[in-house]
């Protein structure tokens, strides 16, 4: 049985600190730049909104014409960017904006649930978990 | 440069093909979506070389389509023959050609001189030869000659090598042959997708309508697929010239690749429109999953579904071929774009379809298609109401190299031969080309790929046939030149013209012939009303051919312009024209090329190539007033029957617009009356056209037309001057 590592959420903690965005952004583009963190919180009725990807869907795989996103041995969707051309076709089919990318970067990026963001979340709103892919 | 052999090829398969020319060139990046220099084969002197693109050219010519009918002028003479030696088949890209973002960016444009009509075609095609040519470092490449054998070019476009190869015993068919070249040019099963092939089949070679298969690698699929240069029989001209195949290998392809001035407002812009595809595609043309088949059941319930060689617009059974059967056939969920970053995918194929008839009878194939054009022409048209037969057709007619749009119409033709006994079972070999019957157009078609019998008469496509019948068979000159669909020579694709004027300019005002990539207007004029004057009729066939050839000059595929649409598109002022679009083609040409035009200039770009191609035609001995008229069976009823079938309509019209009340009137003499009307409302419209187009009556561009675009060179000036002009 194959797994899914992701960034599970618990939208009800959430504060909207942007610490997750923060770290994401300065862990994988050295600067601190919400629109270069793979996970984004916006307002919402209920408080907090946390959007980033589930991992699941896979939209974005079927889409890719060169075949440069994967899926992992621990279960993440991953954007080899060697073979990426760039086309974003991946960035507009995906459901909730979680396929991101900022001009004039060659192609786009997204979570990996690494965990970073997770560690230094104060109020435990994010964390790591790993399920049962449903087939 | 200097001609050596080059380091060997990628491997022993290449080595087993002899080294006949080589040529090294420096590679460099492409700047701002050009390359400014031209490859020449030669395949008969064997010599290869490059030549500078001249700041002129460049700037009145702008690129692709423009670039070939440049080059092609340079190389011919008037008295030129498509099977000449000179005469080339140029590839030409443009400067927007081979963005990754932009959906449908990846076209090449084929323009020779046309078997069929011997002034030139030119043929818009997908799949990946076009862009990695460029990348390699050519903004066209021109083919001349003619080889002593079968040979193969390739260019090699990472290290900047130009080969001719004797070619193999390789099969000629597409979809052999384009497998095999990819088998012998990558590296490994990943470098399969940086490899492309140009080639015709063994078609092609035995027909006038043969096509070009470009080919593209679907590494889901793990096979090679086709898309097709297939107007106008360039494919005959490539086997004419004994090349098998021009093969291209180029890694390295990114967004940037063309080097573009603001490479964030191609992104911006191409991001914009992926976004609108997968919102609003479902409910717009559903492009995505089946292709342009969606059209089938449209066309039919309007009554532009060519039925029986354009009898009829509509087929009661035309529900056997409409778009759900080919959809349940092709196979969902892959993306299907014939270029990177077409999201709007519409290179759909069916997988493991076995065939029934043929050399690869029992063979599981993947078949490209099948396309609108295709069902209806050899759907319905012929009276086939049979999907998986439709499919059969493209597949063989795809393989051997033979255009299905040609295929379809002169079969058609052929066959409404057969109906009034012109042909028999004794004048065709024992084909029975009764409507719909399969088995006979299949067989014809395998004997088109074999180069036999009656299938080397109809493959010499209608104009010649209508010839032949005439001479051999005693039959009728003015009945055939009545229902023979071709103007120019070239057979037309496949909608019913006869209610809209502006359309029947639209296809046989075409330079080409008829095909309507130059305006397809039946809604607007038809359905909707919007264009009721001989004015009005003018100035969309002034614009739309203008707007249209300017994608020929860039590299860029038609279908993203309007088969997809803003959400609000409906209520701009111009929606026909879906004004939101025709600003991202002005944004990514300024974009891509750091110019700063608009859309009045996006329009004169076309305008200088579309009039220099009409001289070209002119050069040629073509392109009069005479040859801007279609056969009356796409202007109207041409028999009792057709009329009869729709009499309330026509009697109709009569009534209302003729002045001529039909009531207690035989059929013939309503025909009469309303022949001659439509006849000389297309006289009216043809003055009208060439009024707005600033050409004479008789169909010259004016000289102070060409003074005014800037196109006034001497050789051109001349042409038009000995014409009146």
């Amino acid at each position: 049985m194959s797994t899914v590592k992701f960034l599970k959420k618990h939208e009800e903690r959430c504060t909207g600190c942007g610490t997750c965005m923060r770290t994401c952004s300065t862990t994988f583009f050295k600067t601190d730049d919400p629109g270069r963190s793979c996970i984004s919180i916006n307002p919402s009725q209920q408080g907090f909104a946390i959007s980033v990807c589930d991992q699941r869907c896979r939209l974005c795989i079927a889409e890719c014409p060169v075949q440069a996103i994967t899926v992992s041995a621990q279960g993440t969707v991953l954007v080899n960017r060697k073979i990426c051309v760039g086309c974003l076709a991946c960035v507009a089919v995906c459901p909730i904006g979680a396929m991101k990318h900022q001009p004039p970067d060659a192609g786009p990026f997204k979570c990996i649930a690494c965990g970073a963001c997770a560690r230094k979340c104060p109020e435990n709103a994010i964390e790591i978990a790993v399920e049962e892919a449903q087939e | 440069m200097s001609r050596e052999t080059p380091a060997a090829g990628n491997g022993d398969l290449v080595a087993g093909h002899a080294l006949l020319a080589g040529f090294r060139y420096e590679t460099r990046p492409v700047v701002r979506g050009y390359n400014d220099r031209v490859l020449c084969v030669d395949v008969g002197t064997l010599e290869i070389s490059e030549k500078p693109v001249p700041g002129e050219m460049k700037a009145k010519f702008t690129g692709g389509k423009g670039y070939g009918m440049r080059l092609l002028w340079d190389a011919v003479k008037p008295e030129t023959k498509w099977n000449d030696p000179e005469n080339e088949i140029v590839i030409g890209m443009g400067p927007v050609c081979g963005n990754t973002n932009y959906p449908g960016s990846g076209k090449s444009l084929v323009v020779s001189l046309s078997p069929l009509t011997g002034v030139p075609i030119d043929c818009n095609v997908g799949g990946y030869f076009g862009p990695y040519l460029k990348f390699s470092g050519f903004d066209a490449l021109e083919l001349r000659g003619r080889a002593k054998s079968d040979v193969i070019v390739y260019i090699s476009g990472n290290e900047g090598t130009v080969q001719i190869l004797e070619a193999g015993d390789e099969s000629q068919d597409s979809h052999l042959l384009a497998e095999n070249m990819v088998e012998i040019f990558a590296r490994d099963e990943k470098d399969r997708q940086h490899v492309s092939s140009v080639s015709a089949g063994s078609g092609a070679g035995n027909t006038l309508i043969g096509c070009l298969n470009f080919s593209f690698y679907d590494p889901r699929r793990k096979v090679a697929r086709l898309k097709q240069a297939g107007r106008g029989g360039i494919g005959t001209v490539f086997r004419d010239k004994r090349i098998k195949a021009v093969v291209v290998r180029y890694e390295g392809l990114s967004s940037s690749s063309n080097n573009p001035a603001d490479l964030p407002v191609i992104q911006k812009t191409g991001l914009k429109l992926h976004r609108e595809i997968i919102a609003h595609d479902d409910e717009q043309c559903r492009m995505r999953e089946i292709g342009t088949a969606h059209l089938v059941e449209v066309m039919n319930d309007y009554d532009l579904l060519p039925t029986h060689n354009f009898k009829f617009g509509s087929h009661p059974d035309a529900g056997k071929i409409d778009s759900h059967h080919f959809s349940a056939m092709v196979t969902h969920g892959l993306p299907d774009g014939c270029w990177f970053g077409c999201t709007l995918a519409c290179a759909k194929a069916a997988d493991g379809f076995e065939l029934t008839t043929g050399p690869y009878k029992g063979s599981k194939v993947t078949v490209d298609g099948p396309e609108y054009e295709t069902v209806a022409g050899c759907g319905s048209n012929i009276g086939i109401l049979d999907a998986r037969t439709v499919m059969e057709i493209n597949f063989y007619c795809d393989t051997y190299g033979i255009d299905t749009i040609s295929f379809g119409t002169l079969t058609a033709f052929c066959m409404e031969c057969w109906e009034k006994g012109i042909l028999n079972a004794d004048r065709t070999g024992g084909l029975e080309l009764t409507w719909g019957n399969s088995d006979a157009v299949l067989e014809m078609l395998h004997r088109m790929g074999r180069g036999e019998g009656f299938g080397l008469t109809a493959g010499q496509g209608v104009r010649r046939m209508k010839a032949i019948f005439a001479r051999e068979y005693g039959a009728d000159p003015k009945l055939l030149q009545d229902i023979g669909c071709e103007c120019k020579g070239l057979e037309y694709s496949q909608y019913v013209s006869k209610e809209s004027l502006a359309q029947q300019g639209g296809y046989s005002m075409a330079l080409k012939g008829p095909q309507h990539d130059e305006a397809w207007l039946i809604f607007m004029d038809m359905v909707n009303n919007h264009i009721p004057t001989f004015e009005a009729k003018a100035e969309a066939l002034y614009y739309f051919p203008m707007f249209r050839t300017w994608f020929g000059l860039q590299g860029l595929c038609k279908l993203p312009w309007n088969d997809i649409e803003p959400a609000d598109n409906a209520g701009t002022s111009e929606p026909a024209k879906v004004p939101e679009h025709v600003q991202n083609y002005v944004d990514i040409f300024n974009a891509v090329t750091g110019r700063s035009i608009d859309k009045d200039e996006l329009i004169r770009q076309s305008a200088r190539v579309y009039n220099f191609q009409k001289v070209l035609c002119l050069r040629m001995g073509r392109g009069r007033r005479a040859d801007d008229r279609p056969p009356y069976r796409m202007m109207g009823p041409v028999t009792v029957e057709e009329y009869e079938s729709r009499a309330e309509r026509y009697d109709k019209q009569l009534l209302e617009q003729v002045g001529f009340d039909p009531s207690g009137r035989t059929s013939e003499e309503k025909l009469e009356a309303l022949r001659k009307y439509r006849e000389d409302r297309y006289e009216k419209l043809l003055d009208a056209v060439y009024k707005r187009k600033g050409w004479t009556p008789a169909g010259i561009p004016k000289v102070e037309t060409l003074k005014d675009l800037g196109i006034d060179y001497p050789e051109v000036v001349e042409v038009v001057k000995a014409l009146g002009g």
